[in-house]
């Protein structure tokens, strides 16, 4: 009996995260527009476009090959169980313990792996600026979360994210690790998730495009599923940060349905935070230079080396 | 002392290393400044709290001098020359930034190891401030070592005093703080005259008063 | 029989097919025999020697041959740690075997690849079942030899004499570092055998000056930086199976003569050898994939990332090296697993890319990426098995490259225990340059495979590649098959492991078959786990749901039109990304590592001739470190010739000269020691 209770509940987090990905990005551009005093989009408009988009006749280009077909799907998948795997309204569900942050990042990178792939499929240059690019950030932001985990795991004696946030509920405190480990996490998940000052996600230009330069040849469907991804990674890298360094709320292993209510009802106010940070952030900053990012991206990777050092060499850090 | 105050100590004194290394990134001069007003304020901030906790009021005026002097006049100052004189506002440096960033961090790390070594017997909150006023004196130092502009070396001689000030705070107990704080915050107004002089003359040949006055037109 | 005479039969067995293929030569079977033969023999030493790892024996009694020496004789033995490596290799002997069958029949001069083929599988064989020095040296140069012999096979193409020359000079120097190490080792005693030198206490600095040695003289074969300079050059130049046995098998073989010698026989560890193998591990794998990525030849591409896999290794070996220096045997062991599986998840992938890359040779003709594309259409089987290669090198989850990743990240955390300050500076910055060149491989990797199997083709021949046979496919796909497996379910090899890590590190990770949903839980479940099995059922499931409701839900209409082009066409494909294109962003991040310069001449205003990009690397190792050696021995050299053409007097002034100088070194000892 337990144990279904429990597989509901995993299952609820992983329905939760699908439904809640396009609300949060609809949110966001909705503040955007209203921060720049435009009335902006519906915040539903997110629902629509994907289901006008799946409603389309897909046009491919004439080279395409299996791998650009089914790439979408793939990536789909790998970026649902990576969300599906942060706790956001309780800790240590009955599938928490299969994958660790270091196996969340590498869940995150396959996907990443594959865009990149489908990106380069059709053979013009735009994929291929998109791709070349998009893996020259991630040679830099993957390695800043690895340091950022490590940081993390060295603190709290574990890589479990469920056993993380529990520690960072009980023990939190002032740490300069910590707060090195946030500035670090926050640009590598600017970083990650295209926004500005790294790629700007409204714009197809040359200049400002890294991921919707790889995405450039897909419609419909597939872009329906594409997009929903990028969303869900949106999701996932906010959870993430919130679980980690805003525990407060989130519902311990095995308490009843009011715990999980008030998890609920935290996890969608640390959301709304998180998300109006996000567009005062972007709005009040201009996008950079492509190569002006990899030394933005070098300062998150020696944050999070700088964190783990001090984690290394002293306890009170 | 109790954990609370010594992870602000700490965490304090960890922004201040995050603050110098931010000076490292900056290309151009107005964000410079005012990045460095911003250490000036963490070093404000961070020898405040130093003086609540040691029970020492007479920290507050040293915090109270960084704050006014370091934190708003002098770079309001500094930002009201470069406007007038027409200083080139990018600063180039003689390493990418990249590099520099990377031997930062390598700076830090064997300050660190130095500091915890030299200090081993000494109050470990003590310790590890010191640890951190080395780096951000030595992060200073590398600032004035790879950058071509002047002004840019002024802001790195004031962030290695930053640091000297952190580390005799730090260092519970060393004498005539105050008044070390004031002879220095003297020293380096006259640093920065001094700079300002010799660019008057390089431009006008010349620092003899009358003859700016007749240059400008005002005795005929 | 027993298990050591076992090994030594399928020794013999593929010496004799060596002499066979001499005898054979010429006659249209004897690919086809050869291969076939060393298949079968392969299989069989594989299951002898995995059957005898699993059920947990004791050391073997060991088998004595009245060969060599007359004293001593050439002791061959097999114990868990050998065991292992034989699994390993002869896996990957079998796998090329199998390739081979297929590869074989395109191979212009037959005569000069079969003869040495099985004698290179009976070589690393030796090598790793030698039981004293005398026979591992002996059997260590064999294997050196038969693989030159293979580099040089096509050695009128361009490159190759220069590659089987710098090969030749690099395993001399290997086999001189090995040979002190060994005399220091036996010590004045001169007892040669393994058993005697592991029961000698060795004082501290000739156990420094030992592995010292043994990093020339192993990490030479293996790749270390910067001794690395020979195996670009080396393993592209043989054909494509043998490369893959130079690069996957060959190294690991290095890589068990230094665990041997550092873990078995030389008895406690210190601290400061674990700084100086950590220190040449990390830097070993950031530089080799930095090359890698900058890499227009394919398997020049792959010889690289063998580079900086071999460096993932020895930054894990080094870790278990600190680990037990400092009596924490747990952490040691979880390194030493790490560090074994490493081997054996690099063995299997990186023949799976060899394998890829040399059904596109066969294909197309072509090793240089920037004359492929497209060959996603031609060369579907091909594309899924490199596509599997691709994604097991660059650590991604289902996959077993992730899982050894994982397991050494782990290990890394358990760092912060190690009491000496030194490691704790050192092992920070070793974990982000893993980090760091885990990136890199990933980058490398799409690299390489986007732009030899995607996009549109860039010459006639990448437009019309067919399929290759179904033998070099069948041994692809077993490998890619068994890099899903291992993935998927590493409990059983971690299980598998445990005896050799026990007895080198005495302590072994806790078993993990009884996890539950086979999961691998390396300290505590609290601390850390994984379970493959569960990653991979949820990303099908997902996949596949997501499939399912598109289709059910969205329009399933489709149409093909040419590609999207900003309304300028484009139907030259030259117009896509190349290798150096793809790679210009990294170039331009870390170019100041190997000083990369970029030139373009642009033609004056009005001159229609064609602007020129040029882009200028080098391997610094070779600059800083080789070329100047190479000058000063030439030098030396130039100087000590005038000694070939003195006249007779000067001749006999030299040998007078030298017995006063004898005779007055003599007086002098004689009146200081009196």
């Amino acid at each position: 009996m337990v144990l279904i209770l429990n597989l509901i509940t995993q299952g609820a987090q992983m329905m939760l995260v699908l439904i809640l990905a396009p609300l949060l990005l609809g949110y966001t551009r909705k503040l955007k527009a209203r921060l720049l005093r435009r009335q902006g989009p519906p915040v539903l408009q997110p629902y629509r476009d994907l289901l006008r988009l799946i409603r389309k006749e897909a046009v491919l280009a004439e080279n395409a090959s299996w791998l650009f077909r089914s790439g979408p799907y793939l990536i789909f998948a790998a970026t649902w169980v990576a969300a599906a795997l942060v706790p956001t309204f309780a800790v240590q569900l009955q599938f928490s313990w299969t994958a660790d942050l270091i196996a969340l990042t590498a869940l995150i990178g396959s996907a990443r792996f594959f865009l990149a792939l489908v990106g380069m499929d059709v053979g013009t240059s735009f994929g291929g600026i998109g791709s070349s690019r998009e893996m020259m950030f991630a040679s830099l932001a993957e390695p800043a979360m690895i340091m950022i985990v490590f940081t993390l795991a060295l603190l709290a004696g574990s890589t479990q994210l469920s056993v993380i946030a529990e520690f960072m509920q009980t023990h939190a405190s002032l740490r300069v690790s910590l707060g090195l480990a946030l500035i670090a996490l926050v640009i590598v998940a600017l970083a990650e998730n295209a926004r500005i000052p790294i790629d700007n996600p409204a714009t197809h230009l040359e200049l400002t495009m890294v991921h919707e330069a790889m995405v450039l040849e897909y419609s419909a469907r597939h872009l329906a599923v594409l997009e929903f991804a990028s969303a869900l990674k949106l999701l996932l890298y906010l959870s993430l940060i919130a679980c980690i360094f805003m525990p407060w709320g989130l519902a311990p292993a095995g308490s009843g349905l009011e715990a999980y209510a008030i998890g609920l009802i935290s996890y969608l106010g640390k959301l709304a935070v998180g998300g109006f940070l996000l567009a005062l952030f972007e709005t009040s900053i201009a996008k950079m230079r492509v190569f002006r990012v990899p030394d933005f991206l070098g300062i998150a990777l020696m944050l999070g080396l700088l964190g783990m050092l001090l984690r290394f060499v002293s306890r009170s850090f | 002392m109790d954990t609370f105050s010594l992870d602000v100590a700490h965490m304090l004194a960890g922004t201040m290393v995050l603050v110098s290394f931010m000076l490292l990134y900056q290309d151009r001069m107005f964000a410079l400044l005012n990045v460095f007003a911003m250490h000036a304020v963490v070093l404000s901030a961070s020898v405040a709290w130093q003086a609540h906790i040691q029970n020492a009021p007479h920290l507050y005026v040293p915090a109270a001098i960084a704050l006014v002097l370091k934190g708003i006049i002098i770079p309001v100052a500094l930002h009201r020359v470069v406007i007038k004189l027409g200083i080139h506002r990018g600063i180039e440096t003689v390493v990418g930034v990249g590099p520099t960033l990377l031997f930062g961090v390598g700076l830090t790390a064997l300050s660190m190891v130095v500091m915890l070594k030299a200090a081993e017997t000494a109050d470990p909150l003590a310790r590890e401030d010191l640890a951190f006023a080395l780096s951000i004196l030595l992060l200073g130092l590398l600032m004035m070592v790879t950058r071509r502009n002047a002004v840019s070396q002024i802001i790195g001689f004031m962030s290695i005093e930053n640091g000297l000030i952190l580390a005799a705070t730090a260092a519970r107990g060393m004498p005539l703080v105050v008044e070390i704080s004031v002879a220095f915050s003297v020293l380096v107004a006259f640093i920065v005259i001094g700079v300002f002089l010799f660019r008057i003359r390089e431009r006008f040949d010349s620092v003899d008063l009358q003859a700016l006055d007749e240059f400008r037109g005002e005795r005929r | 029989m027993s298990a050591v005479t076992l090994q030594m039969a399928c020794v013999a067995g593929l010496l004799g097919l060596a002499i066979l293929a001499i005898v054979l030569s010429g006659s249209k079977f004897s690919t086809a025999i050869i291969y076939s033969a060393s298949l079968v023999v392969s299989a069989i030493a594989l299951i002898g020697s995995l059957q005898w790892l699993l059920a947990n024996h004791a050391i073997d009694a060991g088998l004595t041959l009245p060969i060599g020496l007359p004293w001593l004789g050439a002791h061959f033995r097999l114990d868990a740690l050998a065991a292992f490596f034989l699994v390993v290799v002869n896996l990957g002997g079998g796998a090329a075997s199998l390739y081979g069958l297929g590869y074989g029949h395109h191979e212009p001069t037959p005569g000069r690849v079969l003869p040495f083929f099985p004698a290179f599988l009976a070589g690393m064989n030796l090598v790793v079942l030698a039981d004293d020095a005398f026979s591992y040296l002996l059997c260590w140069e064999f294997m050196s030899l038969v693989s030159w012999a293979l580099v040089m096979a096509h050695h009128r193409e361009a490159g190759n004499a220069k590659a089987g020359y710098v090969y030749l000079v690099m395993a001399s120097f290997g086999t001189l570092a090995l040979l002190l190490a060994f005399g220091l080792l036996a010590g004045p005693a001169g007892d040669y055998g393994f058993v005697a030198i592991r029961a000698a206490q060795h004082t501290s600095y000739v156990a420094a000056l030992v592995l010292i040695l043994m990093l020339l003289g192993a990490g030479s074969k293996a790749g270390l930086v910067p001794l690395h300079v020979w195996l670009p050059l080396a393993h592209p130049a043989a054909p494509s199976h043998v490369s893959a046995l130079m690069s996957g098998v060959m190294t690991k073989v290095a890589i068990y003569g230094f665990i041997r010698v550092v873990f078995d026989l030389l008895g406690p560890p210190t601290w400061q050898g674990s700084v100086v193998v950590l220190f040449l591990g990390s830097i070993t794998a950031v530089m080799g994939i930095l090359h890698a990525m900058m890499e227009k030849d394919l398997k020049r591409l792959l010889a690289y990332s063998t580079i900086e896999n071999v460096g993932i290794i020895f930054v894990s070996l080094g870790l278990a090296l600190a680990f037990k220096a400092n009596a924490m045997p747990a952490a040691a062991a979880l390194a030493m697993t790490a560090a074994l599986f490493h081997v054996l998840n690099h063995s299997i992938f990186k023949s799976l890319l060899f394998f890829g890359s040399g059904a596109i040779l066969t294909a197309t003709g072509e090793r240089d990426m920037e004359h492929l594309g497209g060959l996603i259409r031609g060369m579907p089987l091909t594309a899924f098995t490199f596509l599997a290669g691709c994604m097991a090198i660059s650590a991604l989850p289902p996959l077993n490259g992730f899982v050894s990743e994982w397991l050494i990240f782990q290990a890394i955390l358990l760092s912060p225990d190690l009491s000496q300050l030194g490691l704790k500076f050192l092992v920070p910055a070793v974990g982000a340059m893993l980090a760091l060149s885990a990136a890199l491989a990933a980058a490398c990797f799409v690299k390489a495979f986007g732009v030899s199997f995607l996009g549109r083709p860039r010459t006639t021949v990448a437009a019309g590649a067919q399929e290759v046979d179904r033998w070099s496919l069948a041994a692809m796909f077993i490998l890619a098959g068994l890099c899903l497996l291992i993935g998927i379910i590493p409990a059983p090899i971690i299980d598998m492991l445990a005896p050799v890590v026990n007895a080198l590190v005495a302590e072994r990770m806790p078993v993990q078959f009884a996890n539950p949903w086979l999961s691998i839980v390396p300290i505590a479940e609290s601390r850390s786990s994984y379970n493959g099995l569960l990653v991979f059922l949820f990303i099908t499931i997902s996949t596949l749901a997501a499939i399912e409701i598109i289709h059910r839900f969205a329009s399933r209409a489709v149409r093909r039109a040419p590609a999207w082009d900003c309304g300028f066409p484009d139907p030259s494909p030259a117009t896509q990304y190349t290798a150096g294109g793809f790679a210009q962003p990294i170039r331009r991040v870390f170019g100041p590592l190997f000083d990369a310069r970029e030139d373009v001449a642009m033609p004056a205003p009005g001159d229609t001739t064609a602007a020129r990009l040029t882009i200028r690397l080098r391997d610094l190792t070779w600059d800083v470190l080789y070329a100047p050696l190479a000058g000063a021995i030439w030098l030396a050299a130039e100087h000590l010739s005038h000694l070939q053409f003195l006249t007779i007097r000067k001749y006999l002034s030299l040998v007078f000269a030298l017995l006063v100088i004898l005779l007055f070194v003599l007086m002098l000892v004689m009146l200081v020691w009196s």
